[in-house]
């Protein structure tokens, strides 16, 4: 039984306004970045002009280069730092019983719902306490709070799911936990480790409020910070196209990213949230 | 004497190393989260500021509330509580959690729908559908900014190419439309991953039921009612407290999209400006405490009303 022409014709419909509607947007912002000068100001809706000084602004001179850099780099170190704590623990949580555990699980979890705002002022204390104010390991520092909560829950829903018997055998030789950690999870683990670290990644990499509160020069700062403070002498003087430019720089590594790793991501995203 | 000497041995070292290998995570969120936390919450029982944090002085409940008396029968409370701006960005922050999870909800509902079938190109389809989110909250901002533009915008040129309006509209910068302005943001970034959720539930549901229901020749709309939508249900709830949390706190869109303006100051935009912008250490502490409670208090019942399943004992 074949659905009637109408449905499929709606279907489809419905689809193409779909995939319209998320992709434009980003569409626009690259159809935009490669126009200069007054082509800028004609709303165009097909690419006209092949123009790449906008990218070369960006690139050259300024410090938008090492913005990235920044970005990489404290992406990076939180990502590694998160897992590496995440492993042992998740360990913990997941094939060992002892009291307290749900208890444990629940203040982690609580933790991944602290609003940014809340721990602010306190963190700004001890960010200069630390002495680490303006410097990156701030950021390092600051983004465990997100990134090490979510590592934690959905490397231990990932631990639990592994059946007994793998590490049976370990324990009765005798193995001691880090061992079993290292021979027997490790190898298994790498696509959720994979995914989670894909996450974090660009949780930390997209993070706003703590860089731009805790980094007061220029050459300090990430790039979601950079990109927001990019702007002209009056609202009528605003680089519309150097701003999208950098907007297409950042973006790009990330959907591809994205679109490589779709599933895993999917996965990845619906672990931390619908195993609860 | 235990029965199982060597069991219980091994059950007692493995208890020593859960709590050792717990120790570092542990003491990492003590420093980056419950100490910060609770620094906050005394700042907003002070009179710190940006300068003098270490010689903060006790002050009581004046950020929150304080009646100052002018003599004569005259006097003024002052304080957050009594702050119309604080009220305004409350309310500012519900109405946006409010509208946009709710629409972000049915779009991510027809989504999900709609990817949960078998068709051609599917792939390509949910990977479109994922580009939105891929992207960093403050360039959907500014892409955003630059496409609602009021006099180069491509947003108001369809607009107007439709007909549907006959002057430019100022989206960002008109208090009337700054706050549909964010929420066109939000909704359109946070929509796939709504999606993404509810399609995870989606695919918890036995396809055999459907072959059920269209050998009985029940219509689809009944089929998604009675049979997919109560199925879903958890996902979905879990979804959507999880966006809301998330839009209780949002920052980023509005400091980016639409600065400074009454129609869209959020609680975290309001308790920012406070902290360092208007040198009102403690008073924006009270306002972070504040926002904390307020999302404490909803996540706490979130977990007791579901009974979350934190020992994983049922799965």
């Amino acid at each position: 039984m074949k659905p009637p022409v109408w449905q499929t014709v709606g279907f489809y419909a419905l689809v193409a306004i779909i995939v319209l509607q998320a992709v434009f947007p980003f569409y626009y912002a690259i159809l935009t970045s490669l126009e200069d000068g007054q082509a800028l100001f004609e709303v165009n809706y097909l690419p006209k002009a092949l123009d790449l000084a906008n990218y070369r602004a960006m690139l050259t001179g300024g410090v938008f280069g090492k913005q990235i850099l920044n970005s990489v780099f404290v992406a990076t170190v939180v990502v590694i730092l998160s897992l590496c704590l995440a492993v042992t623990a998740a360990f913990a949580l997941s094939r060992i019983r002892f009291r307290g555990r749900g208890l444990l699980l629940l203040t982690v979890l609580s933790v991944s719902m602290f609003p940014q705002i809340a721990v602010l002022s306190g963190l700004f204390e001890v960010i200069r306490f630390l002495g680490l104010f303006n410097s990156l390991w701030s950021l390092v520092f600051s983004y465990m709070i997100f990134t090490l909560p979510f590592t934690v829950w959905v490397l231990t829903t990932f631990m639990r799911n592994l059946p007994v018997e793998i590490e049976e055998a370990a324990i009765m030789d005798g193995a001691s936990s880090l061992t079993i950690i290292r021979r027997v999870f490790l190898p298994l683990m790498w696509p959720a480790m994979v995914t989670t670290g894909l996450l974090a990644f660009i949780h930390a990499w997209n993070e706003f409020l703590f860089a731009l509160t805790f980094m007061s020069t220029d050459s300090q700062r990430t790039v979601p910070v950079a990109i927001a403070l990019i702007s002209g002498r009056s609202e009528f003087e605003i680089p519309w196209g150097n701003i999208m430019a950098a907007s297409v720089i950042v973006t790009l590594p990330l959907v591809a990213l994205v679109l490589v790793f779709q599933r895993k991501i999917v996965s990845g995203l619906t672990a931390g949230a619908v195993k609860g | 004497m235990s029965a199982n000497p060597v069991k219980s041995r091994l059950s007692r070292n493995r208890t020593r190393s859960a709590w050792l290998f717990l120790l570092p995570m542990l003491v990492t969120l003590f420093v980056v989260a419950a100490w910060p936390l609770g620094r906050t919450v005394w700042f907003s029982f002070t009179d710190a500021s940006l300068d003098m944090m270490s010689e903060a002085r006790w002050v009581g409940i004046r950020n929150y509330l304080e009646y100052v008396d002018f003599g004569g029968g005259e006097g003024q409370y002052y304080g957050l509580l009594a702050d119309a701006r604080w009220w305004r960005s409350v309310w500012n922050t519900v109405l946006f959690a409010v509208v946009s999870v709710s629409f972000e909800t049915v779009f991510g509902l027809i989504i999900a729908l709609v990817l949960n079938q078998q068709f051609r190109g599917r792939g390509l389809v949910r990977a479109a559908v994922l580009i939105p989110w891929a992207i960093p909250t403050i360039v959907s901002a500014r892409m955003w900014a630059w496409m609602l533009h009021d006099q180069f915008g491509i947003i108001n040129d369809m607009l107007q190419g439709l007909g549907l309006i006959a002057e430019p509209i100022a989206w960002t910068a008109s208090p009337d439309t700054a706050m549909i302005a964010v929420l066109i943001v939000d909704i359109w970034k946070t929509t796939p991953f709504m999606a993404l959720l509810i399609l995870a539930g989606l695919q918890m549901v036995p396809g055999d039921i459907y072959e059920a229901a269209k050998l009985d020749g029940i219509p689809a709309w009944r089929v998604f009612r009675k049979v997919t939508l109560p199925l879903i249900m958890p996902a979905v709830l879990v979804a959507v407290v999880f966006r809301a949390l998330d839009a209780l706190r949002v920052f980023d869109i509005v400091y980016v999209l639409t600065p400074n303006t009454d129609a869209t100051r959020t609680m975290s935009v309001y308790a920012r400006e406070n902290l360092f912008d208007y040198d009102q250490f403690a008073y924006g502490s009270a306002a972070s405490t504040l926002l904390f409670l307020i999302i404490a208090l909803i996540t706490i019942t979130f977990i007791m009303a579901t009974r979350m399943d934190l020992e994983g004992k049922r799965s």
